[in-house]
């Protein structure tokens, strides 16, 4: 926080600070693309910062930075236009990061760590679409239901967000937050396997 | 999944925010606690068969007064303390929520050194001292699970402070209601034991608030 203070009296902090405080604005007014930009712009930042903060942990970084972008979406409503936005993006950034060491710390003594998510899923990318749709089907039948029928809706079947939620009843962010839970699950039984 | 993708997937038909969110879910859960904590006080304990007559007595008022400044005063430290990015609480709203209890203190020291001797020891433990601080944190509950609502619709950092907070302002809308049943009029009464009742879902909502208010 200290090193902040610093950095946010000099130019280049102050016009980063204003020009995502416009668009994380027009977003709470239901603008998508503002609203995206303000999140791509946020995730480069928000990666700098866990990274520098994890050094022993790299392979962690974009799952941290998965869950402060979930974290600012969810909490977007608590933002105040009268208040600093790097403030406020750095306390849930802080807030984020701790409570993943604290549960790090308390899972590590039970659980070899998740190392390499991230490269797992770039290298399936690559993978023939046949191939791995029998996989994931497999796959995807033990996930809990509320993030199996988001990931089937959206992500195979390429409903929208809003048609899944009407389809399934979960609410908009429920369906959000099942398909990054349910990747993330299958990402790591995607590990097991192989 | 990829970054990329899920930014896409976040932004992806979004409504506009209600910017009041934080106002309407604190009071609503201010006042539907308070109307739980006032029929539990009928219904349970009674109102105090005098109420009429208090109501035109100061001193009704200015026991009535205590846990309200209580209650102000945490109020506006749980407003930034549910939402993040307010770290720089200045000082004093941390401690406002001491002004009312240090006034009600000098007023009890100083009706003590104008009473009796032999009196002394009732206004300080009038006749309900023993059951006072928990029917005040039971009258507390309907507060606490409202309270804990709506600092769970918004987004606290600093889970154990918004849950003291969250516990005090539990604890003094409750003492509010208890002042309909209650019949203790000793200032140094007050002082102390609705003291106590106030602070145990404080010291409560410090114990759980990080286990209730994460997300």
């Amino acid at each position: 926080m200290t090193q902040l203070k610093v950095k946010a009296g000099t130019k280049p902090e102050m016009a980063v600070e204003e020009r995502l405080k416009a668009l994380i604005l027009a977003g709470l007014d239901g603008d998508d693309s503002a609203y995206r930009s303000f999140l791509n712009e946020l995730s480069g930042r928000l990666r700098a910062y866990v990274r520098k903060r994890l050094f022993h942990l790299q392979d962690e970084v974009e799952d941290i930075v998965q869950e402060t972008l979930l974290a600012v979406h969810n909490a977007r409503h608590t933002y105040r236009a009268d208040e600093p936005l790097t403030a406020w993006v750095y306390a849930i950034a802080r807030y984020k990061l701790m409570d993943f060491l604290r549960m790090r710390s308390r899972h590590d003594a039970f659980n070899e760590p998740l190392d390499d998510y991230v490269d797992i899923f770039s290298s399936a990318d690559e993978e023939p679409a046949n191939d791995a749709k029998r996989d994931v089907g497999v796959l995807l039948e033990q996930l809990p239901d509320k993030q199996r029928l988001p990931i089937i809706h959206v992500k195979l079947q390429g409903l929208s967000v809003a048609e899944t939620a009407h389809l399934t009843g979960l609410s908009e962010s429920a369906v959000k937050i099942g398909i990054h839970r349910g990747l993330k699950s299958l990402a790591a039984k995607i590990r097991l396997f192989s | 999944m990829k970054t990329d993708e899920f930014i896409s997937l976040l932004s992806t038909g979004i409504t506009p925010v209600d910017p009041h969110v934080q106002r309407r879910s604190l009071s609503l859960a201010l006042v539907l606690g308070a109307i739980g904590a006032i029929l539990l006080t009928l219904i349970v304990f009674g109102m105090r068969p005098d109420i009429r007559e208090m109501l035109v007595t100061p001193l009704f008022w200015f026991k009535v007064s205590f846990p309200s400044a209580v209650a102000i005063a945490s109020l506006l430290l749980l407003i930034p303390l549910s939402r993040p990015g307010t770290r720089n609480i200045s000082a004093r709203l941390w401690l406002a929520p001491s002004g009312p209890i240090l006034v009600i203190w000098i007023a009890a020291l100083a009706s003590l050194a104008l009473a009796p001797q032999t009196e002394r020891m009732n206004l300080i433990m009038g006749f309900s001292w023993r059951t006072c601080p928990f029917n005040i944190a039971f009258l507390s509950i309907p507060l606490c699970v409202t309270i804990t609502w709506a600092v769970r619709q918004l987004a606290p950092t600093r889970l154990r402070a918004a849950g003291a907070v969250a516990g005090l302002l539990a604890g003094s809308v409750a003492t509010m209601a208890y002042c309909l049943h209650c019949p203790e009029m000793g200032i140094p009464f007050w002082g102390i034991w609705y003291l106590i009742g106030m602070l145990i879902p404080a010291v409560l909502g410090a114990i759980f608030g990080p286990a209730l208010l994460r997300w």
